[in-house]
């Protein structure tokens, strides 16, 4: 037997007009850790939707071979018989139900035609104790985070007896914590044997856990890295991802000294309860952004960073809210987004496809979403205004698609994001808050919307940026609040902030 | 591909009117009953093109029914009561609209689902349908300027050609001749601005197959009575819900909303405000239908409205509306309720048993669904 579980040779796929995958190849080692790279639209969801039978045999060019044998699988049940896992970014669990019976969704214990609920439970604990997960199995699944439940995904796909399990982004919603742990569960398992191939745009977490890492760009293989041959840095995988050098990721503006400029926004003494989830979220936040200001807000998922925006943006989660909010120099408590976006702030949210945009119309319709009555004469949309509108947005922000008709549910996580930033830049905010901008979006995508940020701060416009990735936080902002269980845990100016810093701030509370 | 699933429809109408065409040797076709035929679809035309709106916004409508029944018996008795009929008959929308916002003010302000509250509104008026005509049992109409909505024609004021209506054959030229122009402006502009159009043969041949389409029509209703009221109801409702959704704000949030209700809030759209706009609209529209059926009954019957909220949705869906939300076109609606009526009648000139009739409607309902869901399937 080779020491190869799995031998992806040649892997073509097709789809109408293009070309998703032009002969991929590439072997995972028995009990490793395979890293896939590249940037969104460079075929790595659909090489792994080939791989678990998503696509089945015959829709696709070339082999999967798996334990020495070509595999040809009709349905996701095929590859999940011979031990294939796979967890997608989104989770796929059943909220209303509780934790084991997720666990055993689909393959239940059964005793003659009903299922054994005692023996159900009993594995499942073992099951949890195995991904380390310390709660309750008749728990419900929707009382816990995105951590946990990814962590109740890796238990589901254990009680498979998953030989070779596959992690698109499992870390993409994960805080710093959360991430750590579920990378050490995925050594854990390689020790025991599991074999895990990951699709990671984290690359720093990909160089700690990965022992070997294949590059993939526009549906070819680039290059096949083995992590015990010689040392491989962060910046030579992104040249192989992006096929180009990229010099500093963080595009850097004039050092700048705020202590005369107005303050724009400002909360002071800021509290927040939920009544939908029974407890206060926010606690007593001072916080204040000057004009022209970037100010980065760091913390935990959960910390009560999204809450934060949502509490001042017209809460339309409906907290109950004491404290005081001052936009432009004037007292306000927003009852509704229409009134925030008419006093000039601007919030592009951190779940694009969920609460972001309209996947379902096009480029056009979703820019002029929030400022249409600007194009509007008592009622009646101006569409020739529009037209220029759009295609204003989709050169200024840069957006690749063929043309401002195309659907925005078919682009990729990064123009999607731009077409997000421009829906909000149209409104003309003067402060612009942006919740995890570059989630999920590659690093030639990335540095466009850190060089739109800086363009935008230039023009006078304030910026709060949210997100998880600490390095971008350091890198973009002028001034960083770290938060912590609703709390502000800390104040730090970028230039003297590192990494170990805010983490150490983030678990003070 | 896209333009089979935007022509699918229009296709499918123009195979079956000639397939009745023939089968019935040529009865289908024949002046009279394709007037006739219009009369019928009329009143659940309307009621389609509010259900498309409301399918839109994610949710339904199952009142609409015995709204439109009851409040076309109120209209019956207002007139009874020597009520005007024009007065009786905004009288009845109004009440339409009260109704409607009630309905949208427990969706969207309480949160109850719309099924439910709908249903709830299905039996209340069901039973209002009841009290209404307890004591008189059916209420006839003699008011002639309501019954004429129903059952009446555009007036020829005598001119002829030949044995054609020229008023008649005036609207469907100007109807042809607006439709041309703006096609046209509309490909011009489109081309202006470097936006998608379709290729100029494909253009030319959609112009003309419309184009002939509604000359035919005219014709041969010119032969006959000439353009029955009802139609031409139908078509300002249309070219009114036209306009709203495809060129204002409002349309625009309805299909925000129906895309992604939260996206929409965010972005600074009143959900709650134009959830009720959609369901005062339908239950207008409702208290319209309610007329032209009493209209062209000459009466308000103790059954009025039953099963008509069924036929709306049905004429939406086969018009191609997702029940996802998000998607849909009223003019692609009222094809879709044009197929369903044409379906009745011609079923009913060849004779075909009532069962079979509702078994091949059934069939017709998901089969326009499954060509829907595959081509949109195709197109990604």
């Amino acid at each position: 037997m080779s020491d190869y579980i799995l031998s992806m040779k040649n892997i073509t796929k097709t789809f109408p007009g293009v070309k998703a995958l032009d002969g991929v190849s590439f072997n995972v080692k028995r009990g490793e850790v395979h890293c896939l790279v590249g940037e969104n639209g460079a075929g790595k969801s659909t090489l792994m939707k080939i791989l678990s039978g998503v696509y089945p045999y015959g829709t696709y060019g070339g082999d999967i071979v798996y334990n020495g044998e070509v595999q040809k699988y009709q349905s996701i049940a095929d590859s999940e018989k011979v031990g294939v896992a796979i967890i997608y970014q989104e989770l796929a669990l059943i909220p209303e139900l509780s934790v084991y019976e997720n666990i055993f969704f689909g393959h239940e214990i059964k005793k003659g035609i009903q299922i054994n609920w005692n023996e159900t439970i009993a594995k499942s604990s073992e099951l949890l104790k195995k991904v380390r997960l310390d709660v309750s199995p008749d728990a419900q699944v929707k009382d816990f985070g995105v951590g946990v439940q990814q962590l109740i995904e890796i238990a589901k796909a254990l009680s498979k007896d998953v030989k070779l399990l596959i992690l698109d982004e499992p870390t993409a919603a994960l805080s710093e914590t959360d991430s750590e742990n579920l990378l050490d569960l995925i050594r854990e398992l390689k020790e025991q044997g599991v074999s895990c191939i990951m699709i990671s745009h984290k690359l720093k977490e990909v160089l700690s856990i990965a022992d070997s890492i294949t590059v993939i760009r526009d549906g070819k293989t680039i290059t096949s890295m083995d992590m015990h041959e010689r040392k491989i840095d962060e910046s030579e995988i992104i040249s192989n991802m992006v096929g180009r050098e990229i010099g500093d990721i963080y595009p850097k503006r004039e050092p700048k000294d705020f202590e005369n400029e107005d303050v724009v926004f400002k909360l002071f003494d800021w509290n927040a309860f939920d009544p939908s989830k029974g407890r206060k979220i926010l606690f007593d936040v001072n916080l204040e952004v000057k004009r022209g200001e970037i100010v980065g807000i760091a913390g935990m998922m959960g910390a009560g960073r999204t809450e934060l925006s949502m509490s001042v943006f017209g809460n339309v989660k409906k907290y109950q809210i004491r404290g005081g909010f001052e936009l432009n120099g004037k007292v306000e408590r927003f009852k509704t987004p229409r009134a925030a976006i008419q006093k000039g702030l601007a919030y592009v949210t951190e779940d694009r496809k969920g609460n972001g945009l309209n996947l379902m119309s096009d480029i056009k319709t979703n820019i002029t979403a929030v400022n249409l009555r600007a194009l509007a004469n008592k009622g009646v949309i101006n569409q020739n205004e529009e037209v220029n509108v759009a295609n204003y947005y989709l050169k200024e922000t840069n957006i690749k698609a063929p043309s401002i008709e195309q659907v925005v549910g078919n682009l990729s996580g990064g123009n999607q994001q731009k077409v997000s930033l421009s829906k909000w830049l149209y409104a003309a905010p003067n402060v612009l808050i942006l919740d995890e901008p570059t989630r999920g979006i590659d690093v030639g995508a990335k540095l466009e919307i850190y060089t739109l940020m800086n363009k935008l701060v230039e023009q006078g416009m304030s910026i709060i940026i949210i997100s998880s990735e600490l390095l971008e936080v350091i890198g973009m902002s002028d001034r960083i609040y770290v938060f912590a269980e609703g709390k502000v845990a800390g104040q730090i100016k970028a230039s003297e902030a590192t990494e170990q810093k805010l983490i150490a701030m983030a678990t003070s509370a | 591909m896209k333009n089979i699933r935007e022509y699918g429809m229009y296709i499918a109408l123009v195979i079956i009117v000639l397939i009745f065409s023939v089968a019935t040797h040529g009865s289908f076709i024949t002046s009279s009953n394709i007037s006739n035929l219009l009369n019928q679809c009329a009143y659940i035309a309307v009621m389609a093109i509010g259900m498309t709106l409301v399918i839109i916004i994610k949710h339904i409508d199952l009142s609409v029914g015995y709204v439109a029944g009851f409040l076309g018996a109120l209209a019956a008795l207002m007139m009874r009561a020597d009520m005007p009929a024009l007065l009786a008959i905004l009288l009845v929308v109004l009440i339409g609209i009260v109704i409607g916002i009630g309905n949208g003010l427990l969706v969207a302000k309480v949160g109850v689902p719309a099924f439910v509250v709908t249903l709830a509104g299905m039996l209340i008026f069901r039973g209002a349908l009841q009290l209404a005509t307890e004591r008189t049992g059916t209420i006839g109409i003699r008011n002639e300027f309501f019954i004429s909505l129903g059952d009446g024609y555009i007036p020829s004021f005598g001119l002829t050609a030949g044995s054609l209506r020229i008023t008649t054959l005036a609207v469907g030229i100007v109807c042809v001749l607006l439709f041309i122009y703006s096609s046209i402006k509309g490909r011009k502009n489109n081309l202006n601005y470097n936006l998608e159009v379709s290729k100029l043969p494909i253009f030319a041949a959609k112009i003309a197959a419309v184009s002939v389409f509604i000359m035919v029509i005219t014709v041969v209703l010119a032969g006959y009575n000439g353009i029955p009221w009802s139609t031409m109801i139908v078509g300002a409702v249309l070219v009114i819900y036209h306009f709203i959704t495809n060129k204002t704000v409002l349309g625009r949030h309805i299909y925000g909303i129906g895309g992604n209700t939260e996206a929409a809030a965010l972005s600074g759209v009143n959900v709650t405000k134009v959830t009720i706009f959609v369901f005062a609209s339908m239950s207008a529209l409702a208290a319209l239908s309610g007329v032209l059926y009493a209209a062209r009954l000459h009466s308000a019957t103790t059954t009025a409205g039953a099963g008509f909220e069924l036929d709306a949705i049905a004429a939406a869906y086969v018009g191609g509306v997702s029940a996802n939300g998000g998607v849909g076109k009223v003019t692609n609606t009222l094809i879709g309720a044009l197929v369903m009526a044409s379906l009745i009648n011609g079923m009913k000139l060849m004779g075909t048993g009532e069962s079979f009739q509702y078994i091949i409607r059934g069939a017709i309902l998901v089969l326009a669904v499954i060509f829907d869901l595959t081509a949109r399937r195709v197109r990604k």
